[in-house]
């Protein structure tokens, strides 16, 4: 596993002078502050046809995830040998597998499970981060130095194995599977929400309050949550594909989801005998991390735009005059 | 020094810009502008903020970059060598680069970004003269260092291989000038160069872009949103309003004979040095705040390690009930972080501040909040000291509910509406939100908020500054009228001595954090005891436009 | 005063990554703490006798105090002594020496694909903001990040190996050996890492090129006229080169320490597939010390990173 997000960037970066590592962090962080109401930026969003059509796509998941137990043909561990390695055919979308299992099957009730990990984990990263994280930030002082030392020693470790780590101290399983991946997206959480917490703390309208004696549990809560949410949303939005991700990749390496429950990233590691006999095995259950972790990748992205002052104006322009890509109009679309 | 004569279209104007039109998103910004710039004079174009006095001058010279943006009209720029004059408006992008740089010179408003931070100033300086004029880095070096000493930066040979960061932001403006004269182009636009500088930092640009251009034979075009300074610079004036040009004659014309109302109400609307002063207080009544030897230091953490500023060193002043107290200094001189100190966002290291013989810098807890009450402060920034997620309503009324200074739900909504009344706003303000509100009545809110907390003191920190003058008239007469109606006592902190002295009883002049004179305002005014406070009444603009002392 | 303020911008780096090495150093230490149950025996399996118990327990250091246990793990650890392997019995830090050229080759040459085709599809997309170009880049390498990178090798497998037969699947020629046959093995396993590497890395060099290219300064470029290649070479890539050499140094430490699936996929005999079966039969010393080694690496990189800031940014080097 490779992935980083989007927001890691500023590991090395943190320290470094004005301009260094903040272009990547401002992708997120730019968000956080005085935005006015989201009026408009659902419109907005609705506008952008690749948001639209990444939201569809994620429905389609979720009512699998939520359905796919019960509309599935076949169940997931009915054995067949006599029809094992069939390829997909009329009977069988995807095919079937070595044991005769139905492929099509297997994937949509993979679709609960993955996303089980995924939601849970990063609602825990969640919760963790963003608390420690706004503390930190909005606290400043001693406390933020130590919590950020020790953000600054979990990135030190790649996500995968810290993963792998905490899994060889509490054993295989879904559960750890789920605490281990909540544990290692905890850190980015912690940054995103601190560095915004930081750019709300000097915001004169928080400033404004704590000259009125306003008290900080008020600040926190009046100012300084709202003003973070806009950079934690798209983050959870990129953690779940991330998460996805993550959880495959464990279950592929046999230490995530065990069996008899399917998950994809499990269906992938039994595939990986019959790659040249099989194509069907490797290919669809591939393609359900690909479609979901893209979907979650690009609504993050359609809510990063819109909610980005920069980004919204030139997409205000562009739903006003309905000439997209003429960027250059004012240097070429002169007295003629 | 000039180039070769050159040639100009055929009204003479070495640009000639005709009924400028920019639409944005079906949004007329520009409506029909048009005007000459003669050779050798300055045009200045003076308008309040969304008046698109900056977008029409970009728009007229190609490098206008606003997305979606559609141009149309004419401008003509005069060609070189005899050779025709050139279209501006809808040029290949090929014309325009021969032209940018080199015919047409830029300054920006802001000279901390408008430099390139990781090259060289020989570098930034020397590019357009290679572009342009074919030069050898070498011949471009040698002419680099002539414009870095022309712009006056000391020591030019060693800083021509340095770079921005190591250069005070008045440098930087030079540096940005002697860019934009690399090449002698016969055309300067200058867009609102000296507003990020100190007053006494623009009236030397002020002095050096008029030296130069008589020098070099250069036309101006000054941007402003301050008509007093284009007094200073200006032959020509045109006044817009909202993308309209409502006014243009010589600048004699526009401060004595102005012909359109709008003109007069700007002219009217100034901060004027010696023509008015608040109303007189009690200069014996009790002192309600007394700060002795405030001593303020912030260590800064930078790339390579920590060092300390000494914000503010050994100030003492007095503010008796009442009356106002004006604070004035140039970027630097501290005048902030004192009114962070009285207001507990900075913890000085030493000194003593009391408001009516209580501590205001020791309290803490409960105590400390009960003090929190009793000092108000509202921000220079209208648009991000209100919190864009609440109504204007709900951010009145948390001083009530911090404080619980009423009793009920009624009462409160009881309350906000009389502050609303208070500085002129009417009551259904209450459910708006802070973007749907113009600048000045966003500050009439932030005014009203440090009003609920029934102060004693009101710290303004440059609180108008970024108002357009019309609206700082406004707002600065509403606190006139607070402060007779409320007996309220302010501590006034600004820049510009215009207004303090419309302000102030008392004023403190403050530079690199210490204190240079601390009098009544009369007395300032009238015969400065230092230097330093003469320096910075030289520097404001007189009344008068240049042109009618030359003449 | 050049010298100086270098020196003392990576003194500060340094000290900072000592103290983060510390606490790495606690978490990889406390990891064996933290398994429930005794580590020796769950290492020893069901069939062991007293004295091998002992020996073990013995030679990991597991009788003593826990902070002596704590104090003498970082001492060895700094000595180069990260204790023997629960399994085979050698040194844990040898048999991470000889994974990790394999590692590291597979690492660089993902980091060069990824830095190919980043680069210029970043700086592009980055300048062509809004444009229907751009938004390829942007689908393409949302798609891109998307992919789980192990499936990516299956694919590559299953069509180029399997498929075409023009590459080999899985092992590993150290270079040095037969620099044909390294190139030919590394080559499917690099491209996996390095396709989503650069789908990763243009999105953030399309970032930084567009937060560049709205500056005052690039605004300034403009105003003198300069050829298009200048603006963009000399103003936007010169400046955005210090957030790309950001996410460089973070790509190829990433790399460096998670690649485990894709070494699981390609059978490559480097610190992934080490680490995954160390942790498959919870050879805890042998985890420690790629978990150690891989955060030590991370660190380095970034190090590195910060001596090549100093040298882009005067900012720093001239503060």
């Amino acid at each position: 596993m490779t992935q980083v997000d989007p927001t890691a960037g500023s590991a090395a970066g943190s320290a470094v002078g004005p301009g260094a590592g903040s272009a990547l962090f401002a992708a997120t962080v730019g968000l956080a502050g005085n935005a006015p109401p989201r009026a408009g930026a659902w419109r907005l969003f609705r506008d952008n046809p690749v948001s639209v059509a990444a939201a569809l796509v994620l429905l389609v998941v979720l009512v699998v995830g939520l359905v796919g137990r019960w509309v599935a043909p076949y169940g997931i561990n009915a054995v067949d040998v006599a029809n094992a390695l069939q390829p997909p055919s009329g009977a069988h979308w995807f095919g079937t597998d070595d044991l005769g299992r139905d492929v099509f099957s297997r994937v949509l009730v993979a679709t609960q499970v993955s996303l089980r990990v995924a939601f849970v984990s990063v609602a825990f990263a969640l919760v963790v981060g963003v608390g420690v994280g706004v503390v930190a930030g909005y606290r400043g002082g001693w406390l933020d130095t130590v919590l950020m030392r020790v953000v600054d020693v979990m990135f030190a470790f790649p996500v995968l194995l810290l993963a792998l780590a905490i899994i060889a101290v509490l054993g295989p399983g879904t559960t750890t599977t789920i605490l281990a991946i909540g544990i290692v997206y905890t850190p980015i959480f912690a940054r995103v929400a601190r560095a915004s917490a930081l750019s709300v703390r000097v915001e004169p309208f928080v400033q404004v309050s704590q000259t009125m004696g306003t008290p900080s549990g008020y600040i926190l809560r009046r100012h300084v949550l709202p003003g973070v949410s806009g950079p934690v949303i798209v983050q959870t939005s990129l953690s779940v594909a991330f998460a996805i991700l993550s959880e495959a990749a464990l279950s592929f390496l046999g230490l995530g989801v065990q069996p008899p429950e399917p998950s994809w990233g499990r269906m992938l590691f039994d595939a990986q005998g019959f790659l040249g006999l099989a194509w069907w095995m490797s290919v669809f259950p591939g393609l359900a991390i690909f479609v979901s972790v893209l979907a979650f990748n690009l609504i993050g992205d359609g809510i990063r735009d819109v909610l980005d002052p920069r980004q919204r104006t030139l997409l205000q322009a562009r739903r006003s005059t309905r000439v997209p890509g003429r960027r250059r109009a004012a240097r070429t679309g002169g007295a003629a | 020094m000039t180039g070769t004569p050159a040639v100009v279209p055929a009204n003479g104007a070495v640009l000639s810009v005709a009924d400028l039109r920019v639409s944005i998103g079906g949004r007329e910004i520009v409506r029909g502008v048009s005007f000459d710039v003669r050779p050798g004079q300055t045009l200045g174009i003076v308008g309040e903020s969304g008046s698109g006095k900056s977008m029409t001058v970009l728009a007229a010279t190609g490098l206008l970059d606003a997305p979606g943006a559609r141009v149309t009209g004419s401008s003509l720029i005069t060609g070189t060598d005899g050779g025709a004059p050139t279209q501006l408006i809808g040029a290949a992008e090929r014309t325009l680069r021969r032209v940018h740089g080199d015919r047409v010179g830029f300054v920006f408003q802001d000279p901390s970004t408008s430099l390139n931070p990781v090259l060289t100033l020989e570098r930034q300086i020397s590019e357009s003269l290679e572009t342009h004029r074919g030069m050898t880095r070498r011949a471009a070096r040698t002419r680099a260092l002539d414009l870095l000493t022309a712009v006056g930066i000391p020591d030019p040979e060693r800083r021509l291989d340095g770079y921005p960061h190591q250069l005070s932001g008045g440098q930087r403006q030079r540096v940005m000038i002697a860019i934009a004269l690399a090449c002698d182009p016969t055309l300067l636009i200058a867009d609102e160069p000296t507003t990020a500088l100190d007053v006494t930092t623009q009236a030397q640009i002020v002095e050096l872009v008029r030296a130069l251009q008589q020098e070099r034979g250069t036309a101006v075009v000054w941007i402003s949103h301050d008509l007093g300074l284009i007094g200073q610079v200006a032959d020509d004036v045109t006044v817009l309003r909202q993308g309209e040009a409502v006014e243009q004659q010589p600048v004699l014309g526009v401060f004595d004979a102005p012909r359109h109302a709008y003109t007069r109400q700007l002219l009217d609307a100034r901060p004027l040095l010696g023509q008015s002063a608040p109303p007189p207080a009690d200069a014996s009544g009790a002192a309600l705040l007394t700060v002795e030897s405030l001593d303020v230091r912030f260590a800064v953490t930078g790339p390579t390690g920590r060092s300390v500023v000494h914000a503010v060193d050994d100030v003492s002043f007095t503010v008796r009930r009442g009356r106002t107290l004006g604070v004035v200094g140039e970027s630097g001189s501290g005048k902030s972080t004192i009114a962070g100190a009285l207001t507990g966002l900075v913890r000085p290291r030493a000194g003593a501040a009391r408001l009516d013989g209580e501590d205001l810098l020791a309290g803490r807890g409960a105590s400390g909040r009960r003090l929190r009450r009793r000092v108000a402060m509202v921000f220079q920034d209208p648009f991000s000291s209100l919190n864009g997620r609440s109504t204007i309503g709900t951010s009145i009324a948390e001083p009530l509910r911090v404080h619980r200074l009423t009793a009920s739900g009624a009462a409160e909504r009881a309350r906000i509406a009389e502050l609303l009344e208070l500085v002129d706003l009417s009551g259904d303000y209450v459910d708006r939100y802070p973007h749907e509100l113009s600048g000045g009545q966003r500050q009439r809110v932030s005014i009203a908020r440090a009003l609920a907390l029934e102060p004693d003191l009101v710290i303004l920190d440059e609180s108008t500054a970024s108002l357009d003058v019309s609206i700082q008239a406004r707002v600065l007469e509403l606190l006139l009228r607070l402060q007779a109606e409320l007996g309220l006592t302010y501590l006034f902190i600004a820049h510009d001595l215009g207004v303090v002295q419309r302000m102030s009883h008392d004023v403190l002049v403050l530079r690199g954090g210490r204190t240079v004179e601390h009098r009544p305002a009369a007395d300032l005014f009238a015969d400065p005891r230092e230097e330093y406070t003469r320096a910075l009444l030289d520097a404001v603009p007189p009344v008068r436009p240049r042109a009618a002392q030359a003449g | 005063m050049t010298a100086g303020s270098i020196a003392r911008f990576l003194g500060r780096r340094v000290a900072h990554s000592a103290v983060v090495l510390l606490g790495v150093m606690v978490v990889v230490f406390a990891l064996v703490q933290l398994v429930p149950g005794d580590p020796v025996r769950i290492a020893l399996g069901t069939r062991y006798t007293q004295e091998a118990y002992d020996a073990l327990r013995a030679a990991s250091g597991l009788d003593r105090p826990l902070l002596e246990q704590f104090l003498s793990y970082v001492g060895n650890a700094l000595t180069g002594d990260l204790g023997v392997s629960f399994r085979t019995g050698e040194a844990v830090a040898g048999t991470l020496l000889e994974r990790l050229p394999a590692t590291v080759s597979l690492a660089l040459v993902g980091v060069v694909i990824a830095l190919v085709v980043a680069l210029p599809a970043g700086i592009w997309s980055g300048l062509h903001e809004g444009r229907v170009s751009d938004a390829v880049v942007r689908v393409v390498s949302q798609a891109g990040v998307s992919v789980p990178d192990f499936w990516l090798g299956m694919l590559l497998i299953t069509v180029v190996a399997s498929g075409l037969g023009w590459l080999p699947s899985s092992g590993y020629v150290p270079i040095a050996e037969d620099p044909v046959q390294w190139a030919r093995r590394v080559a499917l396993p690099a491209l996996t890492v390095g396709l989503v590497a650069a789908a990763i890395m243009t999105r953030y060099v399309r970032t930084a090129v567009l937060e560049v290219s709205h500056a005052g300064y690039v605004r300034t470029a403009r105003s003198k006229g300069l050829p298009a290649s200048v603006v963009t070479g000399r103003h936007v890539v010169r400046n955005a080169l210090i957030p790309i050499l950001t996410i460089t140094g973070i790509q190829l430490a990433t790399i460096l320490g998670g690649v485990i699936v894709v070494e699981v996929v390609f059978a490559w005999p480097g610190l992934g597939r080490l680490t995954y079966d160390a942790v498959a039969a919870r050879d805890y010393p042998l985890i420690q010390g790629a978990v150690l080694l891989m955060a030590v690496m991370f660190l380095l990189v970034n190090l590195v990173v910060d001596a090549l800031y100093s040298v882009v940014d005067p900012r720093i080097r001239l503060s």
